[in-house]
């Protein structure tokens, strides 16, 4: 039920902050989503979307963070392997 | 998808585990809260990825599975009334009541509606103003800014003939109830990411710090989850209990700030009895004064009545991790997604029903 994807915002209509919606693209398939709660959202931004509400903006450079994560975890197994 | 696959890199996944195997010494038993993230590790093996050492017990982050069969009486009982349309989503038709389902009534030609979206709920209404419309608003917190919404912009809009069933729930007093239990063998969380993402985590740490207990903020693709095993594992091995956040690109510490102020507005804190559980205090939300006018069980005047589950199921025990589903005597014979017994094998986000999908006919009860 939590259930909540990544999508991009394509356009966005309206002024109301309360009512303010985009079009959110989920790999093609585009629905109208409510913006209100994600304020500073601007097209071409990911957002995570649950029940047609943007819940947050996508960090994109928090998103390499696994990535970066798995890196770091590599290079000290190296250094462990070399300390035995 | 973006966001998505990269997340699901088979080689990555395979490295993160290598990373757990290294880490543990000892055995270690760590609860994902959510529902969405139990699916997941059905879904993708990820349990079977794990040291032997390492036990993932199922919690209780299923609404669908933790409301009440006193509302899902009532839905039936609203559903079944000539002037009203009732519309909740998919997953909560087949819930079964004391007598029957939503979707028995649908069958017998109740107007009962599955939408989307509780905004979609709310134009049905302007839509129809010689009809009642009825939202069944469950959910975590998670759900909590879009039924906020929906009954704000009704009061804005004057619109009369909406309302909502609210079922709602909190996570952290439900951690609490588990960790204060004198069968709770966790030892470690990993915390719902998106109820995070709308509350943030500040609510976690005291209880993190009360109770000695790691909790990891855990995204919900396989990536997310190992990498929220790994630092959960490591926390544990290192004597450590604080909240850690693995779901950076959605969790701010802070969470959504003007989410939280609208669920303010429109709901308080109130208590909520689980189902399988029972009722925890401060446990749940429900319309605040100026917003009550909303609130179906005042509007229809419901019956309140508590009633006594199937004893056959043993739900409440699996929402608590005390028991996984292969134990239940009823799991996969008389009870089955088609024909189900107690909600968590209704939901696909439900324990049983993702053990039954993904785990039926191999030994699982590790
Ligand atoms: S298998 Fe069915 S009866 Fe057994 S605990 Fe799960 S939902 Fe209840």
């Amino acid at each position: 039920m939590c259930l909540a994807i990544p999508g991009q915002i394509l356009s966005i209509s309206g002024d109301d902050p309360l009512t303010r919606t985009g079009r959110v693209s989920f790999g093609g398939i585009v629905k109208e989503v409510n913006l209100a709660y994600v304020p500073e959202a601007k097209v071409g931004d990911y957002v995570i979307v649950h029940v047609g509400f943007a819940i947050s903006i996508v960090d994109e450079k928090e998103a390499q963070e696994v990535f970066e994560y798995l890196r770091q975890m590599e290079e000290l197994g190296e250094l462990q392997e070399q300390a035995t | 998808m973006r966001f998505i696959e990269e997340y699901r890199d088979p080689e990555s996944a395979k490295r993160l585990a290598e990373a757990i195997h290294k880490t543990v010494t000892r055995p270690w038993t760590i609860m994902e809260i959510c529902g969405g993230q139990t699916h997941a590790i059905m879904k993708f093996g990820i349990d079977e990825l794990l040291p032997p050492q390492i036990t993932l017990l199922h919690g209780p982050g299923c609404p669908v599975c933790v409301t009440p069969v006193e509302l899902i009486d009532k839905a039936v009982e609203l559903a079944s009334r000539p002037e009203v349309i009732f519309c909740s989503f998919g997953d909560m038709l087949r819930v079964p009541g004391t007598s029957k389902d939503l979707l028995s009534v649908k069958a017998e030609g109740g107007d009962v509606r599955i939408v989307y979206s509780p905004l979609d709920a709310l134009q049905l209404a302007i839509k129809n103003p010689d009809r009642q419309v009825v939202f069944f608003a469950v959910g975590f917190e998670t759900t909590a800014p879009a039924n906020a919404m929906a009954v704000y912009q009704a009061k804005q809009k004057g619109v009369q003939n909406f309302s909502i069933l609210v079922s709602h729930v909190l996570v952290p007093p439900a951690i609490e109830a588990i960790l204060r239990s004198p069968t709770c063998r966790v030892q470690g969380f990993l915390a719902a990411g998106h109820v995070c993402t709308v509350m943030g985590y500040t609510e976690y740490e005291p209880i993190a710090q009360r109770y000695h207990v790691p909790i990891v903020v855990t995204g919900f693709e396989p990536l997310d989850i190992l990498q929220g095993v790994y630092m959960c594992v490591r926390q544990l091995e290192e004597g450590r209990a604080e909240v850690e956040n693995q779901y950076v690109r959605s969790v701010r510490r802070e969470g959504n700030r003007p989410a939280q102020e609208l669920i303010r507005e429109v709901f308080e804190v109130v208590p909520r009895k689980w189902r399988g559980i029972g009722e925890i205090p401060q446990s749940g939300l429900g319309l605040r004064e100026p917003y009550q006018q909303f609130d179906a069980e005042r509007r229809f005047a419901l019956s309140t009545g508590s009633v006594e589950e199937a004893s056959e199921c043993i739900s409440g025990l699996v929402l608590q991790g005390v028991k996984k589903p292969p134990e239940c005597p009823a799991f996969g014979t008389r009870c089955t997604p088609e024909h189900p017994l107690g909600a968590t094998m209704v939901s696909s986000e439900g324990a049983c029903a993702a053990y039954f999908k993904y785990r039926r006919g191999v030994q699982a009860a590790r």
